[in-house]
C-alpha cells in the first residue's frame, strides 16, 4: 500500500476538522473537530512508523516503534486535555448558560 | 496473457485495498457529519463512527495495541465524557442561534483550500511511492512496544502520570463552584 494514500487520508481528515472549528460556534462541537485533528496526525505517525518498519526492518527489527510511541503519548495528552478543557465548558455554561463561542469574551468581566 | 491480466487486476484491488476504501470512506463521511450535524449529540455519535473506523485503519496496520487503545481511550472514555457534558447542559437544535452564511462559506473554502495546497505539496514529497506494510510487522504488538515504553520510554511514561494527577487536580479545581 503506498504512503500517498494515507497522508491524502490523514489531509482530508485534517482538513474537516479546520473547517469544522471555523464553521461551528458550538465549543463543544469546536473541540470535538480539535479531537479529529489529533486523531488524523496520530492516524498519520501510525502509517510512517509502519513506512519506516519496511524500510528499515533488514537492519533493525524495531525501526519505526517510536511513531507508535508517540502517539500513544499523544492520547494520554489529549485525554488530559479532554478533562480540563470540558471543565473549562462547563464553567462557561455555567457563567454564560450558552456554550456559543462568540459570548466567549464575555468571560473577560 | 490473459489469465496474467486477470490475476494482475484482481491483485490491483485486493481485500486490504477493499478494507482501506471502505474504512476511509467511513472515516471522511462521518467526519463531515460531525460538522454537519445540528444536534452535538449526533455529532459525538458520528465522531465515535470516527474513531472506529481510525481504529480499523489501526488494525488493517497492524498496530494492534494502538488500536485497541483508541477504542478504549477515545471511543470509549473521552466520548463517554463529551456525552456526559451534552446531556448534563441540555442544548437544544437552536443552541446556535444566528447561522452567518458568509462566515460558513469562509470556513469551508478555506478548509479546501488547505486541502488543496496540502494535496498539492504532496507531489514534490520525498516520501512519494513509499510502500506501508499492511497486515504484517510486528512493532504494533504490545510486547515490542511495552519493552520500548518501559526502557527507553520510562521517563515521560512516569511524567505522563503526573500530568494526569495535574489536570485531575485542575478538572475539580475549575469544575468546583
Amino acid at each position: 500500500m503506498p504512503i500517498e494514500r494515507y497522508i491524502i487520508l490523514a489531509i482530508a481528515l485534517f482538513c474537516i476538522g479546520i473547517a469544522g472549528v471555523l464553521i461551528r460556534r458550538n465549543a463543544i462541537v469546536v473541540f470535538m473537530c480539535i479531537e479529529l485533528m489529533l486523531n488524523a496526525v496520530n492516524l498519520l505517525l501510525v502509517a510512517f512508523s509502519k513506512m519506516h518498519y519496511l524500510k528499515g526492518a533488514a537492519a533493525n527489527t524495531t525501526a519505526g516503534i517510536d511513531g507508535q510511541l508517540f502517539v500513544f503519548f499523544i492520547m494520554v495528552v489529549a485525554a488530559a486535555e479532554v478533562s480540563v478543557g470540558l471543565a473549562i465548558i462547563v464553567m462557561m455554561y455555567r457563567n454564560v448558560h450558552s456554550v456559543d463561542i462568540n459570548f466567549l469574551n464575555r468571560l473577560k468581566h | 496473457m490473459q489469465v496474467r491480466k486477470k490475476h494482475h487486476l484482481t491483485d490491483l484491488m485486493s481485500g486490504t485495498d477493499i478494507l482501506f476504501y471502505f474504512l476511509s470512506a467511513l472515516a471522511i463521511g462521518s467526519a463531515i457529519l460531525v460538522v454537519i450535524s445540528k444536534s452535538p449529540v449526533y455529532s459525538v455519535l458520528w465522531l465515535i463512527v470516527t474513531f472506529f473506523a481510525i481504529s480499523g485503519h489501526y488494525i488493517l496496520m497492524n498496530a494492534q495495541f494502538l488500536g485497541i487503545v483508541n477504542m478504549i481511550v477515545y471511543a470509549g472514555a473521552i466520548m463517554v465524557l463529551f456525552l456526559f457534558v451534552v446531556m448534563l447542559m441540555n442544548l437544544n437544535a437552536d443552541s446556535e442561534p444566528q447561522k452567518n452564511k458568509w462566515i460558513m462559506l469562509a470556513g469551508t473554502v478555506a478548509g479546501g483550500c488547505l486541502l488543496l495546497v496540502l494535496v498539492a505539496a504532496l507531489k514534490n514529497a520525498e516520501v512519494r511511492g513509499l510502500g506501508i506494510e499492511m497486515k504484517t510487522g510486528d512493532i504494533g504488538l504490545i510486547n515490542n512496544l511495552g519493552k520500548a515504553l518501559f526502557t527507553e520510554y520510562v521517563v515521560p511514561f512516569e511524567i505522563s502520570s503526573i500530568l494526569f494527577l495535574s489536570a485531575m487536580v485542575g478538572a475539580v479545581m475549575i469544575g468546583k463552584k
